[in-house]
């Protein structure tokens, strides 16, 4: 059950081209798992940016007398994530959450390979802990565009068997993209899961390259949304379902997190014409 | 500053406190409600998400967003931008259809124990007579809204509310489809020249009512992109950017009928948005944007509302419906002022 808590900041930090912001998040934190996100509002009370910013949990943690606390990774994108980033100690700001379906862990202790792609690799931190504490093997493959815009390279070092970097620059790592490096890593690690978080472009070739060598994948993906509860019907994408029939359902509630072979990615921005509600032929303009 | 949070979760107590006196039901069309606030069509879904946030069954009601005749899956994605305090959206009315909307929101609507208008819409003129007979005998259900401005249609001669004949027309069907004693209202565009001429055509046409208003079509341009922001090309605009012509609209039409229900709607985000659409001459307000930036906002502007009623010294909502309309009395003082309670007013103008 999602709850709406007025939140302290608790540190703002730079890492990398990204801000890691630390907030109070009591009946959040503790119920939060990989993959769960959570929304703030932006500029206060008066604001006229109506929508909330919707972020992955990076990391939680209980901090004594603050209760639960979490981490979200923010990179300024507009005015929104502008003025999230000139948070300081002691702000106040509105948020929600745990929201959405998290990453579903194996029961037994089988291969995985976690993908990130920029600050895609956030929601990582954790799912990599908790792989790992049940006994699971974790690779990574994380990439960015160029060095600073890879997210906590150091500390998933720590966490994964192995760790892949790329950047389209070469600045860092392999010259190329997580999707280039991510055939042999499965091939090396004979994963038996991939678990991705990053760009719409990225997951569905993740999704692609999983699906060809028969490995299941789950992808978390990037949709803009109005709500993040599932009122609003802004983030849909075509997914198809446990009977075969593709639906337009919403990335906040039934995911943000799909199975990488359910989500018709070149369909992305279409209503096809098979999902459930398709406009009829003649109408379609 | 961890104080900042206990004294917000203080200020809420004082708050429920402070307006704890005044009666906030109000009279819907012989509907009493317990609170004049309600959800605004859209943007509550059917009411279970939000009721994480509140409890719903404290809400006037819970209005639903328009469901049609067929599932439909609305229209594709990119379907909102966010535009200067407010939002475009090109939903699409995607929906699971009135027999699935009935079967499953309905009834866990009932069984929950909240309070219920339902929103219908449709492409023709006959989808909305087949949508109040699947509703007919159903129950379950306060009050009929029916839908004929949602902008976000492929052809905009299919906004029935945008001329009076066809506005008419679907009221007419809607009518005569339902049961004599449904309170029936029409949710109507601003986009119009003469909103009072489209709210005369339905009230003549059968609507008990009308609700003011529904989102304007508007445009966004990616300046990154160079093209339309939605896919959409145009899509409602929405949130506090569109109180001042809500407010407008509501006041002509309650002007033109000084009569009739009206339900008002269009940018409210706080307490005292939600007076001012009373003041206007709505008899009860519709939260929609604001929800997405406070899940909770509906339940939080009932409290406003009933403090700043509080603090006007008014003990009964519907003493404020209308109240700007009153003829213009120069005393050289406020009702607002120290010594000037409202009560001094009703007397004074006697």
């Amino acid at each position: 059950m999602p709850e709406q808590v007025m939140s302290e900041v608790l540190d703002n930090r730079r890492v990398g081209d990204y801000h890691v912001l630390s907030l109070t998040a009591p009946g959040i934190a503790e119920t939060a798992r990989p993959g769960h996100f959570v929304t703030l509002a932006m500029g206060g009370e008066e604001s006229s940016m109506v929508l909330r910013r919707a972020f992955a949990i990076h990391q939680i943690a209980s901090r004594g007398v603050y209760g639960g606390t979490l981490d979200i990774a923010v990179a300024v994108q507009g005015l929104g994530t502008k003025w999230l980033a000139e948070r300081r100690r002691h702000d106040v700001v509105s948020l929600v959450g745990p929201l959405g379906q998290p990453f579903s862990l194996p029961k037994q202790g089988v291969s995985c390979v976690l993908v990130g792609g920029g600050y895609g690799s956030a929601p990582l931190f954790m799912l990599a802990q908790d792989l790992r504490d049940r006994g699971c093997r974790v690779d990574m493959v994380i990439g960015a565009s160029t060095e600073a815009k890879l997210f906590g390279v150091l500390e998933l070092k720590r966490l994964a068997s192995s760790l892949t970097i790329t950047t389209d620059d070469g600045s860092a790592g392999v010259r190329g993209r997580v999707t280039d490096a991510l055939g042999e890593a499965i091939d090396r690690a004979a994963t038996d899961v991939v678990y991705a978080c990053g760009p719409m472009p990225m997951l569905a070739e993740v999704a692609r390259i999983s699906t060809k060598r028969r490995v299941f994948s789950q992808c978390a993906v990037e949709e803009s949304m109005a709500c993040g509860i599932g009122v609003c019907m802004t983030c849909v994408l075509p997914v198809v379902g446990d009977d075969g029939v593709t639906r337009m359902v919403r990335s906040c509630i039934d995911g943000p997190v799909f199975r990488g072979d359910r989500v018709r990615w070149q369909d992305i921005g279409t209503i096809p014409s098979d999902a459930v509600g398709a406009p009829d032929q003649e109408v379609v303009r | 500053m961890s104080r900042a949070l206990i004294s917000s979760g203080g200020d809420r107590r004082d708050r429920d406190q402070q307006g704890a006196g005044v009666d906030m039901s109000t009279d819907l069309a012989g509907v009493v409600l317990p609170s004049a606030v309600l959800t605004a069509s859209g943007c509550a879904a059917a009411g279970r998400e939000l009721d994480a946030f509140m409890d719903i069954t404290q809400l006037g009601a819970v209005v639903t967003k328009s469901i049609m005749l067929k599932p439909r899956s609305g229209r594709a994605t990119p379907r909102m931008s966010e535009t200067p305090s407010g939002m475009l959206n090109s939903i699409g009315l995607q929906g699971p259809g009135i027999d699935s909307f009935i079967e499953n929101d309905l009834a866990w609507l009932a069984q929950r124990g909240a309070r219920t208008i339902v929103s219908i819409a449709g492409e023709t003129v006959d989808e909305y007579a087949r949508l109040a007979a699947k509703l007919r005998n159903i129950g379950g259900f306060e009050a009929l809204e029916v839908n004929i401005s949602c902008p976000n249609v492929a052809d905009r001669g299919q906004v029935f509310a945008c001329r009076s004949e066809s506005a008419a027309q679907v009221i007419q069907a809607v009518r005569r489809g339902s049961d004599s004693r449904m309170p029936i209202f029409a949710k109507l565009s601003p986009d119009v020249t003469d909103i009072v001429e489209i709210a005369d055509s339905v009230i003549r046409a059968g609507a008990t009512g009308v609700s003011l208003i529904n989102t304007l079509l508007g445009m966004v341009i990616d300046t990154r992109t160079m093209r339309p922001a939605l896919a959409g090309v145009t899509g409602g605009l929405s949130g506090p950017a569109v109180r001042p012509v809500a407010v407008r609209c509501v006041w002509q039409v309650r002007q033109a009928f000084p009569n009739i229900p009206i339900i008002g709607m269009g940018g409210i985000r706080s307490g005292h948005d939600a007076l001012e659409f009373l003041l206007a001459g709505a008899n009860a307000v519709s939260v929609g944007t604001a929800v997405f930036n406070d899940p909770g906002a509906p339940a939080r502007i009932h409290h406003e509302l009933a403090g700043l009623l509080s603090d006007r010294g008014i003990a009964q909502l519907g003493e404020v419906i209308s109240y700007a309309h009153r003829p213009e009395v120069d005393l050289g003082v406020s009702p607002l002022e120290p010594g000037s309670g409202f009560e001094d007013w009703d007397f004074i103008s006697e």
